[in-house]
């Protein structure tokens, strides 16, 4: 069998809509111009011109995380190109999202010899990918680029890059479609079902459980979202996620239990400490989550569902490791708890729920309200109530105080409608993500949760929203601090506010409308609703400007180098904080 | 917590024989500060263009686990083999030994070289170079019963190793 001639740059397109890509984000250069120039005479793939490559990548992370299983295409040109792209692919990486990212590199015999715009693209990305190539040979690109694909989207999901000289791009080969190839990385998916057996019979025995869900269960799909959903609820047991897990198990539901770690639920924290039982599924045991590790969950069994086996036994040893997808395990472990007559051990589970619904009572995410100043808990409560009902509603953030107030206050009852930057924590990251997502789902309400420090870093790409007439709505919740900043700073370091006030803000109603798009302001809580019901009822790219407190801290929090039952409820709840050598050991933790 | 134990372990790694293959394995170690203690490769098989490489490492129970963990995700690593810990395996290194002395000593350091079956491969009025394979172990017995008697020069391979029996990787 033989394929079709054409142009490398050709195939480019050629295997981008052959793998299913219908979408591109990107900005163009010399070592990319015949890729451009192909893409100018066919329509099978849009491009979507971003102003920044930082911003492509990210734009190609919101498409892919919106569309559960989509992988993110992004093409940039070589040297500066490629090196604004790494933030994202290192992002990416962290958060294990498939993309897919063409850089131009110099024509072959002009590598390694200082050429103009050149940069060792495969060298600088190999430890921000998932695996990366450099095409020499025009025969070598189809099978190069299907096989780049199959890696991204195969096991732990992660970006993949393929760096492209100029004039492979020129060349004349053939092309042939992935159905041509088969491809020798081939991770583990299905589990062994002896350990799945195991696992389910210690959940029928324990007293005390806790599932623990992360990213891996997003990662998974939905029909693994709605299995590990109906697992919880035939076991009666209390669940707990990640930050990246947001979703996957319905925040509305009473079995939930809010999210865990640094700055999660005081039920969820003293919960892990306290269980006897912990399952954990796709989820890699971060130290956002575990605290101190030495002091993390110290009196459970652990079991840890899991598609990579090197997340396992990383950071917190484990009894009972089972390596799979996450959705085969959980279908393997509703099967097993059906047909083996298991039931929900509701007299054993009894106290633990009570003891769970007493650290409920405390109430963790309270806060005070200083009419007419708003409170950023109170701004996203009205925004909360402003999208009830509503379930097209996609929400980006960037990184801070905002996302972690983010995840307290607005509810998640479905995967990949949540995408915030869990591992790099990127400022900057919500905007682009929004875009992306928005070009996925064109008629949703997409919303970038930001802070005023954070959105500057891509505001840029404001002008490709109104480009494209993206209605993406940015809810700046503007406290004039970095405030994540601003709080470690007050905790830790004494008060002293080194370089976190930004002095000099722009007025971002203004910054709206100089891009095109429309900007809203509130000042008071008697502003907020009618600003927020303008946000949502004004046609194209909106930026909500809401004043809030100042000062304000992010609580319940676990200060570094604590243990989950040393959380601080509040700032003066300094009682059941570690003592001053934990505080010290804490503060040279990031 | 108990300190946890160092353990010493011996991987095969089977690889694409690809450009920036030893970068990734290479990298995978420097990023996570885990330590090489030697290291081999050369291509094992021409018509599937695969490498062997025989890596020694060290570290705990746990941090060896994660580097096995780890090599076997990179998309080029067809196997990962530990040959310490999947039974008994033969390991060799060769070693180039300069040894330059005055003459009252050469007696000895031949001497030395024959009860550790070394070759001389070159000689001089004042030198001699000397090739030996053998364990690691030997091999640095070796290089210290010499120390004594001259100026040494020592070139090792790291070593390469299969495991014993039947078996392959
Ligand atoms: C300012 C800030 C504060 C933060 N505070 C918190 C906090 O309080 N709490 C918190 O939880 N996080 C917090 N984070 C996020 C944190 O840094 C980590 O990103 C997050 O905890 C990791 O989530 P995860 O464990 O679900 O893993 P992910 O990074 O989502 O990784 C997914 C895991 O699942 C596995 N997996 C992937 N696909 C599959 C599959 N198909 N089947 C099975 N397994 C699979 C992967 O191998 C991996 O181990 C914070 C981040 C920032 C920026
Ligand atoms: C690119 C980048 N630089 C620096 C940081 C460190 N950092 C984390 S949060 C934060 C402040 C964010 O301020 P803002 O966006 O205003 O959000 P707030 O915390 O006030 O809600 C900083 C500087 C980061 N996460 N990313």
């Amino acid at each position: 069998m033989s394929g079709r001639q054409m142009s490398g740059a050709e195939m480019v397109l050629a295997a981008l809509a052959d793998n299913g890509v219908d979408t591109i984000f990107g900005y163009p250069g010399g070592a990319v111009l015949p890729i451009y120039d192909a893409m100018f005479k066919q329509t099978l793939v849009r491009h979507v011109l971003v102003r920044q490559e930082g911003g492509a990548v990210h734009a190609a992370e919101g498409y892919a995380r919106s569309t559960a299983g989509k992988v993110g295409c992004v093409l940039v040109t070589s040297g500066p190109g490629a090196t604004n792209a790494v933030t994202g692919l290192l992002d990416a990486q962290m958060d294990s999202i498939p993309l897919i990212c063409i850089t131009g590199q110099v024509p072959t015999h002009l590598i390694g010899n200082d050429a103009f715009q050149e940069a060792d693209t495969t060298g600088i990305t190999r430890p921000c990918t998932k695996h990366n190539y450099l095409v020499k040979d025009v025969n070598k690109l189809a099978e190069t680029i299907h096989e780049a694909f199959h890696v991204a989207r195969s096991g732990r999901p992660g970006p993949v890059l393929i760096d492209l000289p100029k004039d492979v791009q020129f060349a004349t080969g053939e092309y042939r479609p992935p159905e041509d190839f088969t491809f020798t990385y081939n991770p583990p998916f299905e589990p062994d079902q002896a350990a799945v057996e195991r696992a389910v019979e210690m959940i029928a025995k324990a007293e005390r459980p806790l599932f623990y869900t992360g990213g891996g269960v997003i990662n998974a799909g939905p029909a693994a979202a709605a299995t590990l959903t109906e697992l919880v609820r035939l076991t009666g047991i209390p669940c707990t996620s990640t930050l990246m897990g947001l979703g996957a198990f319905p925040a509305s539901d009473r079995q939930f239990l809010g999210m865990l770690g640094m700055h999660g639920s005081y039920e969820a924290n003293l919960a892990t400490h306290g269980c006897d039982l912990l399952i954990c599924v796709g989820a890699r045991f971060d130290d956002r989550v575990t605290g101190k590790v030495s002091a993390f969950s110290p009196g459970s069994k652990k079991i840890h569902i899991d598609i990579d086996a090197s997340s396992i036994n990383k950071n917190v040893r484990v009894d009972l490791p089972v390596v799979g997808d996450a959705g085969r395990v959980l279908e393997a472990m509703l099967r097993i708890w059906k047909s083996r007559g298991f039931q929900a051990n509701a007299e054993a589970m009894a106290p633990w729920w009570a003891q769970i619904e007493a650290w409920r009572a405390v109430d963790c995410f309270a806060y005070r309200r200083a009419d007419p100043v708003i409170k950023p808990q109170y701004a996203l409560e009205r925004l909360r109530a402003a999208l009830k009902g509503r379930d097209d509603v996609y929400i980006t953030t960037e990184v801070g105080q905002h996302q972690m107030w983010a995840a307290q206050f607005l509810p998640f009852d479905k995967p990949n409608h949540w995408m915030t930057s869990g591992g790099l924590g990127t400022m900057g990251y919500g905007l682009p993500a929004a875009i992306g997502t928005q070009m996925a789902h064109p008629g949703a309400v997409v919303i970038d949760v930001a802070g005023e420090a954070s959105i500057l870093m891509n505001i840029q790409e404001m002008s490709t929203a109104v480009q494209y007439r993206l209605p993406v709505k940015i809810f700046i919740m503007n406290n004039k601090w970095m405030g994540m900043v601003r709080q470690w700073q007050e905790l830790l370091h004494g008060g002293r506010f080194s370089e976190s006030y930004t002095a000099a803000l722009p007025d971002f109603v203004k910054l709206a409308e100089a891009f095109g798009a429309t900007g809203v302001r509130a000042e008071t809580v008697d502003d907020l609703d009618s600003a927020i019901a303008r946000m949502l009822s004004t046609p194209g790219p909106v930026i909500l400007d809401v004043l809030v407190d100042e000062t304000e801290m992010c609580f319940p929090m676990i200060p570094g180098g604590a243990a989950h039952n040393e959380i601080m409820l509040g700032p003066n709840d300094r009682g059941q904080q570690a003592d001053a050598a934990t505080r010290e050991e804490g503060m040279v933790l990031v | 917590m108990p300190e946890a134990a160092i353990e010493r372990h011996t991987l095969a790694v089977l690889v694409v024989n690809e450009p920036g293959v030893l970068a990734r394995v290479i990298g995978l170690f420097s990023g996570r500060g885990y330590n090489i203690e030697s290291l081999t490769v050369a291509e094992v098989e021409r018509d599937k263009a695969l490498s062997r490489i025989t890596l020694v490492t060290s570290g705990t129970r746990m941090i060896i686990d994660q580097i096995k963990a780890q090599l076997e995700r990179l998309v080029p690593i067809h196997r990962v083999r530990d040959l310490t810990e999947e039974g008994p395996f033969v390991g060799r290194e060769l070693a180039l030994v300069k040894v330059v002395s005055e003459n009252g000593k050469r007696a000895e350091v031949l001497r030395i070289a024959e009860s550790f079956g070394a070759r001389i491969i070159d000689s001089s009025e004042s030198s001699f170079v000397f090739e030996v394979t053998d364990t690691t172990e030997k091999v640095d017995q070796f290089l210290s019963m010499l120390a004594g008697l001259g100026r040494l020069e020592v070139a090792r391979t790291g070593i390469v190793a299969l495991s014993r029996g039947p078996e392959s990787i």
